[in-house]
């Protein structure tokens, strides 16, 4: 099981400054025969042919229908994944929100002929445009799932699901009467910063922060001010899924951010654990399959955009990952992902979520931002006790 | 093919034994390019790959690193270092590793010498192959599997705690929690915690060295001292330790290093405080701020080198 860790991974972040990308190669007029096979980077545990878990396959159904077999290259973070196709000969990648426009600025990616793709138009029209995949009006990408953090708990000590992030970030007496501190948990990735910075935008309005991913100094340091003070709470923060699992089952931890992959594995083992999106709202992740720029299979690379989009796989796919599909009619009638499934997995919450990017000293809402190397320096530093 | 085909002489194969036989001189008569052909291939894993890794690592640290746009800056400058020894933050990290990495080398030793004494002076025959078989079973099994196991023996409401509290001494986990540094919410969550698991995962590289040192010691020198009438403790104090303690320095020289440059048991185990290894893993993986991951990697590699300095005056290369 390494879908977890992959998942862990995804936080890693990038730096490079996005600059306006021009104008690529055409893209394709129209599909001819596929070319017998197609290659795909991938997020582990996005692509799944039924070797894990039989009752999870979305892979072998596409390959007898169009005689493309399907090569999967996993890779942990995004980083490797721009290198992967910076190396090129592969057809697609499913590049989160920071890698994606690296990706098309530097003209690794092609854009997309929407008219190829029947099921465009099943796609969820907030994430049509999205901006980390749309850049001049050209579509650099099909969306494939997304999902958000939550706010774990422990039902037996919280009767009502907590309102507020506020559980984790000060120190306070839970329902139970005992002290919260050294029983909830955060997120030990930079990226963390950003939930701190959620908080304190409802919070504390006159800081006057507007995006949780683009803070000025003061903001910023209002942010990690408010971390220190959560270090003192916090036992451990969490790094690895499955420990985090075995720190709510074990360890007497209530309470943290984390992700509805945890929620599901712990529900599954008939732990008292829910999870919910506090007033505050929260952070998340939109995921995007994009076309290499020197495809060399581009036939069976579209066949495969436009499988991507099909109800069976998009509802497999968020089952089984914890993510939302893309394609809101996914939701109804997929047996594994349950009538619930999507609102567990948090799809009414999508005007709540902050979909996470990799903050750059040149933001849109600032003057000057501090840059991601800083957040990851300073909360080292916040982890150390500093 | 016809008989007389096959005895005519091969004009290749003529000239063959000839050539061999004037290389051969050659090089009987030159030996220093025998030894120099021969020891080519492994210098040139050591120059190349070897020394090559660390000397780009070396010069990755003296660049800088702009955080305005991303970039390494490619040009000789000391800033890494200026950042990596300013920051309290940094410092701590360094200190906290330093401390963890002797602690577990003292409990390490302590532990390790009555084992590997038991095994070089009392056990023999199959008690000593039981002996090293116990030794060295935990190395067979996964570093990971063996650090989750003891996440679990560990936890707030894991095997030990349970043990606590079947014996009515809960009091006592609770009071050595209670200590301020090493305790924590559970031994899981602690320096202490930490300290055993670290322990637990070095000790063959403690226990082996010495157990080869010990071999060593003459039995006539531990005759001849009875015999002159010391005591056995004044027999261990003034013959076997002095003679088994390059030993001990040898494997320290394992724990020491080894814990120095761990990043799996501090991101399993403990309160999520850095270690060098992580922010090493962090800043190159995470941040893309290689050349102050390469200065911070450059800290175990300082410290390694006075410890080595200090273990060969001790004689730990002696026997080498």
């Amino acid at each position: 099981m390494v879908i977890g860790l992959g998942h862990a991974l995804r936080l890693a972040g990038a730096l490079t400054m996005v600059v306006a990308a021009s104008a690529a190669a055409e893209p394709l007029a129209s599909i001819g025969e596929g070319e017998g096979t197609v290659d795909i980077v991938a997020w582990p545990g996005y692509i799944e042919r039924g070797e894990t878990d039989p009752a999870y396959d979305w892979v072998k159904g596409f390959e007898t229908d169009t005689g493309c077999k399907v090569r999967v290259k996993t890779a942990g973070t995004s980083d490797e994944m721009v290198a992967l196709m910076n190396e090129g000969g592969f057809d697609l990648v499913t590049a989160s929100g920071d890698a994606s426009l690296r990706l098309i600025a530097g003209k690794r990616v092609q854009e997309i002929n929407t008219a190829l793709i029947p099921s465009w138009s099943t796609i969820d029209p907030r994430l049509q445009d999205a901006p980390w995949h749309t850049v001049d009006g050209k579509h650099y990408g099909v969306p494939y799932q997304w999902g958000s953090n939550v706010l774990m708990y422990n039902t037996t000590v919280f009767k009502e699901p907590p309102a507020s992030w506020n559980v984790v970030f000060e120190p306070m007496e839970l329902p139970d009467g005992k002290p919260n501190q050294g029983r909830v948990q955060a997120f030990d990735g930079p990226i963390y910063i950003a939930d701190a910075a959620l908080y304190l935008m409802h919070h504390k309005p006159d800081l006057g922060i507007k995006d949780p991913y683009e803070l000025t100094e003061d903001q910023y340091q209002a942010a990690l001010t408010l971390l220190r003070q959560q270090r003192e709470i916090v036992n451990r923060y969490w790094h690895d899924a499955f420990v985090q699992v075995d720190d709510f089952t074990n360890e007497g931890v209530v309470a943290s951010s984390s992700w509805p992959f945890q929620v599901n594995l712990l529900a599954s083992k008939q732990q008292p654990i829910a999870s919910t999106i506090p007033a505050e709202g929260a952070t998340g992740w939109a995921d995007t399959t994009m076309l290499h720029s020197e495809a060399p299979h581009p036939n069976c690379a579209y066949k495969w955009l436009d499988h991507s989009l099909s109800n069976k796989l998009q509802g497999d796919l968020a089952a089984w990952f914890g993510s939302v599909p893309v394609v809101p009619a996914a939701c109804e009638g997929n047996e594994l992902l349950g009538a619930e499934g999507c609102k567990t997995n948090g799809a009414e919450n999508f005007e709540r979520i902050h979909f996470w990017r990799t903050p750059v000293a040149k933001c849109a809402s600032q003057s000057e931002c501090v840059p991601y190397y800083r957040w990851v320096t300073d909360y080292i530093a916040v982890l150390g006790g500093r | 093919m016809s008989e007389a085909l096959a005895r005519r002489p091969n004009p290749a194969l003529a000239a063959a034994p000839g050539l061999t036989r004037r290389l051969s001189s050659f090089l009987y008569r030159h030996g220093g390019l025998l030894t120099l052909l021969l020891l080519l291939p492994p210098l040139l894993w050591l120059g190349v790959v070897y020394l090559g890794a660390l000397f780009a690592l070396l010069i990755q640290s003296f660049f800088s690193f702009d955080g305005f746009t991303g970039q390494i800056v490619h040009e000789l400058s000391l800033a890494s270092y200026q950042e990596l020894l300013t920051s309290k933050a940094n410092l701590d990290i360094i200190l906290r590793t330093m401390t963890m990495a002797m602690a577990v080398t003292i409990g390490a030793a302590l532990i390790g010498f009555p084992i590997a004494y038991f095994m070089a002076r009392y056990a023999s025959g199959r008690v000593k192959a039981l002996c090293y078989l116990a030794v060295m079973l935990p190395l067979w099994s996964s570093y990971l599997v063996r650090v989750y196991a003891w996440k679990l023996l560990l936890a707030k409401e894991g095997i030990l705690s349970w043990l606590f509290a079947k014996l009515h001494l809960t009091w006592l986990l609770e009071r050595i929690l209670a200590t301020p540094v090493i305790g924590g919410p559970s031994l899981s969550v602690s320096y202490l915690g930490m300290f055993l698991v670290f322990t637990y995962i070095w000790l063959p590289f403690m226990i082996l060295p010495i157990q080869a040192a010990l071999e060593r010691v003459p039995r006539s020198l531990i005759e001849a001292s009875a015999d002159l009438g010391a005591r056995p403790v004044a027999t261990f104090r003034n013959v076997i330790l002095p003679l088994a303690f390059p030993g001990v320095v040898a494997g320290s020289i394992f724990t020491f290093s080894l814990t120095l440059g761990d990043y799996i048991i501090p991101y399993i185990i403990g309160n999520s405080r850095f270690f060098i290894g992580q922010v090493v893993y962090v800043q190159q993986g995470t941040a893309g701020n290689i050349p102050l991951a390469a200065a911070f990697s450059v800290v175990p590699i300082v410290i390694m080198a006075i410890y080595l300095a200090a273990a060969k005056r001790l004689g730990a290369f002696d026997a080498l």
